[in-house]
């Protein structure tokens, strides 16, 4: 290991009772660089997040973060971390700015550098208009951003954000990537999880995809991309009933089985090489009289990564995620 | 790569607290909770004017409604027995909003925040505590102009203030007990309940209401002779008519030493295995 490893976690386990959260994952983040840890809900990432930041003690393995031992040098940890955790970790009855001043103050700022960096803080994250109403009124995307702002307080040089756009819409998502890409510019580690494949495409430089609580690839976006080895077509038949009919005509195409959505007679079809194989596409469904609404060639996403991998779905997580995201908040 | 994280560790070592910035910060980081507390309690008026409602109500109905029976057995104005044991009820009562305040906060993501920073462990709890007592100070002092409205006189104002203090202090220690029990609940909703339950037999098996001697059966009435909260209301009570007596102040504070050192360390335990679950 030539380069200097920010965040260390070797073998690590966790089990709840009878549900392995963690069942010996090994991942290493370098310093200042993006590690995506990308997985579907209940694959661990936030187990992982809360044992590396000394909220969790782990059953077993190795933890390190900024080359300081996790279970046994808690408090110089958490000097140099930041968390941003999967619920907003912000004071609801409190304004923006109290919040802002507190957990300054609870980094042993002096009062005057507290009132500054909060005040800072607040222009960095467009919340100067709402600094001084209390943080309940604040809509989810503020709460994000004023908990982000909280989390870099102390200009942790590591920094952990879980799920950090979970649950806010597309437009506000784009904004806070942009933000996130703005704190790890100077040269900050990040940690980020994720069940949204292109936010892991968008935001790290090495990713690593995790499921039930086990490590089951990494590598930069492009290397598991590239372990796929494939081009992908596209294809929505006009007819959605026709939808089975064209996976069958199509199989001797492709290595693997197509996948289809017979609702909106789609079908995605790998294949070794897209330019070749998309005449045969045409051709094979013409001669049948299966008409083709719609064709497309493309790369593959990391959605088919994923799927290759699991052989599950990932979009249907992030469906499922979503609806419990409503639940809760009406709850709230 | 060894090189390199050693030396970064040194770095962050070197520029690490000293013991005695860390004891100074279990004040500073608890000043710190305790006036975001006290900024919750002025957004929230309407719960502190409840607060105050409530024993100010009891104050009345015990005066009117049973003052005449009961002053039989106590000797003279039942108000002036009556109050400094209706100020002890008020704070043990009291004591169950740190219960139910701190389940609430270990619910909520600010917890996450506060277990993440390199604050003092205790002052999560102490900020708690302390936010919680100063509440208590602003409701019993409520009471003492109430009770002079409708008749309570203190017999001397010096000894009538040790005894307010005094029973200031005791809510402190009973803020420990509370924030313990807070600890080991799992949720806001049984706090409501568990914050209160034990405080009933420690009220009424006590000298608050009625003198001790007055209670029929003997092991009701030896535990209740002898439990912290009749020891303190005495003790309140004596002050607040003119009585010093320095052994029963003593048994007093030592009660009140006791329960801080039992439920503070305990407390503060239980926060750190709780909070990381």
């Amino acid at each position: 290991m030539s380069k200097q490893q920010a965040i260390i976690a070797e073998d690590v386990y966790k089990y709840f009772g009878d549900v392995k959260a963690l069942d010996g994952v090994t991942i290493h983040a370098e310093t200042g660089k993006v590690l995506g840890l990308l997985g579907p809900n209940g694959a661990g990432k936030t187990t992982l997040v809360r044992i590396l930041t000394t909220l969790l003690k782990p059953d077993r393995g190795r933890t390190q973060v900024g080359g300081l031992d996790v279970l046994r040098q808690k408090q110089q940890v958490r000097e140099i971390i930041g968390l941003a955790g999967q619920n907003t970790a912000i004071d609801e009855i409190l304004t923006g700015r109290e919040n802002l001043e507190m957990v300054s103050r609870l980094y042993h700022m002096p009062r005057p550098a507290a009132k500054r960096r909060a005040q800072e803080l607040l222009e960095q994250f467009a919340l100067t208009d709402a600094a001084d109403r209390q943080a309940k009124t604040y809509s989810g995307g503020m709460r994000r951003r004023l908990d982000l702002a909280a989390s870099i307080v102390a200009r942790p040089s590591i920094l952990f954000l879980d799920e950090p756009t979970t649950g806010l819409d597309p437009r506000t998502r784009i904004t806070m990537w942009d933000t996130i890409r703005s704190l790890v510019s100077d040269g900050a580690t990040l940690l980020l999880t994720t069940q949204y494949l292109e936010e892991a495409d968008e935001l790290a430089d090495k990713i690593v995809v995790i499921d039930h609580g086990k490590v089951i690839a990494e590598g930069t976006a492009d290397e598991l991309k590239a372990n796929m080895a494939a081009d992908f077509i596209d294809i929505t038949v006009a007819d959605p009933h026709e939808t089975g009919k064209a996976a069958q005509l199509l199989q001797p195409l492709s290595d693997e089985n197509p996948q289809t959505d017979a609702g909106r007679g789609h079908i995605s079809l790998a294949v070794g090489s897209g330019a070749q194989s998309i005449a045969e596409v045409v051709r094979l469904l013409d001669a049948e009289s299966v008409h083709i609404a719609e064709l497309n060639l493309r790369r593959p996403s990391l959605n088919d990564v994923f799927l290759s991998i699991t052989g599950e779905e990932i979009v249907e997580e992030e469906a499922k995620t979503k609806r419990r995201g409503f639940g809760r908040r009406r709850s709230a | 790569m060894t090189q390199q994280t050693a030396s970064a560790a040194i770095n962050i070592s070197a520029s690490h607290s000293s013991a005695l910035q860390r004891f100074v910060w279990n004040f500073t980081d608890t000043f710190v909770v305790m006036r975001r507390n006290l900024y919750a309690y002025q957004r929230q008026p309407e719960l502190v004017i409840f607060a105050t409602f409530q024993p100010v109500m009891f104050l009345l109905l015990f005066t009117y409604v049973f003052g005449g029976a009961i002053s039989f057995s106590t000797g003279g104005d039942y108000i002036n027995f009556l109050l400094p044991g209706i100020i002890i009820q008020t704070i043990l009562f009291a004591s169950a909003n740190t219960t139910v305040g701190l389940s609430v906060d270990l619910s909520r993501g600010i917890i996450d925040r506060f277990r993440s920073l390199p604050m003092s462990r205790a002052a999560v709890l102490a900020g708690r505590t302390s936010a919680d007592t100063l509440r208590g100070l602003v409701t019993v002092t409520i009471m003492i102009v109430v009770g002079y409205i409708i008749g309570f006189r203190f017999e001397d104002w010096g000894s009538g203030l040790l005894g307010l203090a005094l029973a200031v202090a005791f809510g402190y220690s009973v803020t420990w007990i509370a924030a313990t029990i807070g600890l080991f609940v799992k949720d806001p909703e049984t706090a409501q309940v568990a914050g209160f339950i034990w405080l009933f037999p420690m009220t009424f098996a006590s000298s608050i209401f009625v003198p001790t001697r007055t209670m029929t059966a003997e092991w009701l009435r030896a535990f209740a002779e002898n439990q912290p909260v009749s020891v303190v209301a005495n003790t309140v009570r004596d002050l607040m008519t003119g009585t010093v007596n320095p052994d029963e102040i003593a048994i007093s504070l030592l009660w009140i030493a006791g329960i801080v050192a039992v439920f503070l360390p305990m407390a503060v335990w239980r926060y750190a295995r709780v909070a990381s679950r």
